[in-house]
């Protein structure tokens, strides 16, 4: 077992054996939103095919190690000791153009009570989003 | 921080989403308490909002109009570094740097009332284009910075102490502009703060850098 945490939130999920993070295409499609396709790994529009000559170290016939198209698409990843808890997070380019577009990014974080509040929840009204902290 | 502005605004259609970039929650909830909100006050453990808008100290602020689209992008939310020159002897500042704070204060303030009244005439507003032009946007070592950080985060709960420090200190030194993240993994002091020696030593080292950037507003004291 390992855990991933992702733009999707924290999934637990059946890490295969072997240098990398290996998983079920079905698992790897809900932890990360990038599906296996037979010309690549893809999100929407977007296919990234395994480079030519290293297909063995990103893909088989149905396992995908996220690690090596994570490093292959320049995308940040960092993981624990033991491999057993990986982050994945977006690239910098994909935030740098979110941003750039103006469209304010949306979030979901909870209250003190655990009630979750996302920014889209207040569509329609002017939003003064502030940080502060106790520290 | 922000309850009596928003009193006034409320039948506005305006809400202040706070969000406490503070990983223990048991750290942020009796400041939310004793505050007690009528607008959303969220715990944000692992400092997304400061990943997606590419923040790096509190209280920054965004302006979001009723279409979700950025009007001012992430700023330091009307804070005046009145701090730095604290009399260690008498543990005061210099009443003109006092009334500096609270006139940037009142000032931010008052722009936020103006937008919430006046909307895209308001003269805070930044166009499309002065928006972008004021956007910082992540480098590859900052993305790598956050993700270092929730792992890191993700560790210490679980206690994994020393693995996750590990992963805060690499965030740190990936990303050494975020003082959230810094002051985030700092040891605190018996107030909470993270304000000992290693805090001053930080903030002397910038020297005539800002902690706090002026807020780009003509009418902001400095």
């Amino acid at each position: 077992m390992a855990t991933i945490l992702s733009e999707r939130g924290e999934f637990s999920v059946n890490a295969g054996p072997g240098k990398g993070l290996w998983l079920g295409a079905a698992e790897a499609a809900t932890a990360t939103g990038w599906s296996l396709r037979p010309e690549g790994l893809c999100r929407g529009e977007i296919c990234v095919p395994a480079p030519k000559g290293r297909e063995a170290e990103f893909t088989t016939a149905d396992m995908v190690n996220l690690a090596a198209f994570w490093d292959h698409l320049v995308m940040p990843a960092a993981h624990s000791r033991d491999g057993d808890v990986w982050a994945l997070g977006e690239g910098a380019d994909n935030r740098a153009a979110s941003l750039q577009s103006l469209q304010a990014p949306d979030f979901s974080l909870p209250d003190p009570d655990g009630t979750a509040h996302s920014l889209s929840d207040y569509h329609g009204k002017k939003v003064l989003l502030a940080t502060w902290a106790s520290w | 921080m922000w309850q009596d502005l928003y009193s006034g605004l409320q039948e506005q259609n305006f809400i202040i989403i706070a969000v406490a970039m503070d990983s223990r929650a048991d750290a942020a909830r009796p400041w939310i308490e004793a505050a007690a909100p009528t607008y959303p006050a969220l715990i944000d453990r692992d400092h997304r909002v400061a990943e997606l808008y590419n923040m790096v100290n509190v209280p920054q602020a965004v302006w979001i109009n009723e279409a979700g689209r950025i009007v001012r992008p992430a700023e330091n939310a009307g804070a005046f570094e009145a701090f730095r020159s604290l009399d260690f002897e008498t543990m005061t500042v210099p009443e003109d740097k006092a009334a500096t704070a609270t006139a940037a204060k009142t000032t931010y303030v008052n722009a936020v009332r103006d937008w919430v009244l006046s909307g895209a005439d308001s003269g805070y507003v930044f166009n499309d284009e002065q928006a972008r032009a004021r956007i910082t946007v992540p480098s590859a070592e900052i993305a790598q910075a956050h993700c270092h950080f929730r792992l890191g985060q993700y560790l210490l709960r679980q206690a994994r102490a020393d693995e996750g420090q590990e992963h805060l200190a690499e965030a740190s030194r990936l990303h050494p502009a975020s003082w959230n993240i810094w002051r985030q993994a700092a040891a605190v002091n018996d107030l909470g703060l993270a304000a000992g020696p290693e805090f001053w030593e930080r903030v002397n080292a910038l020297g005539d850098a800002y902690y706090y950037p002026p807020v780009d507003m003509a009418d902001m004291p400095k």
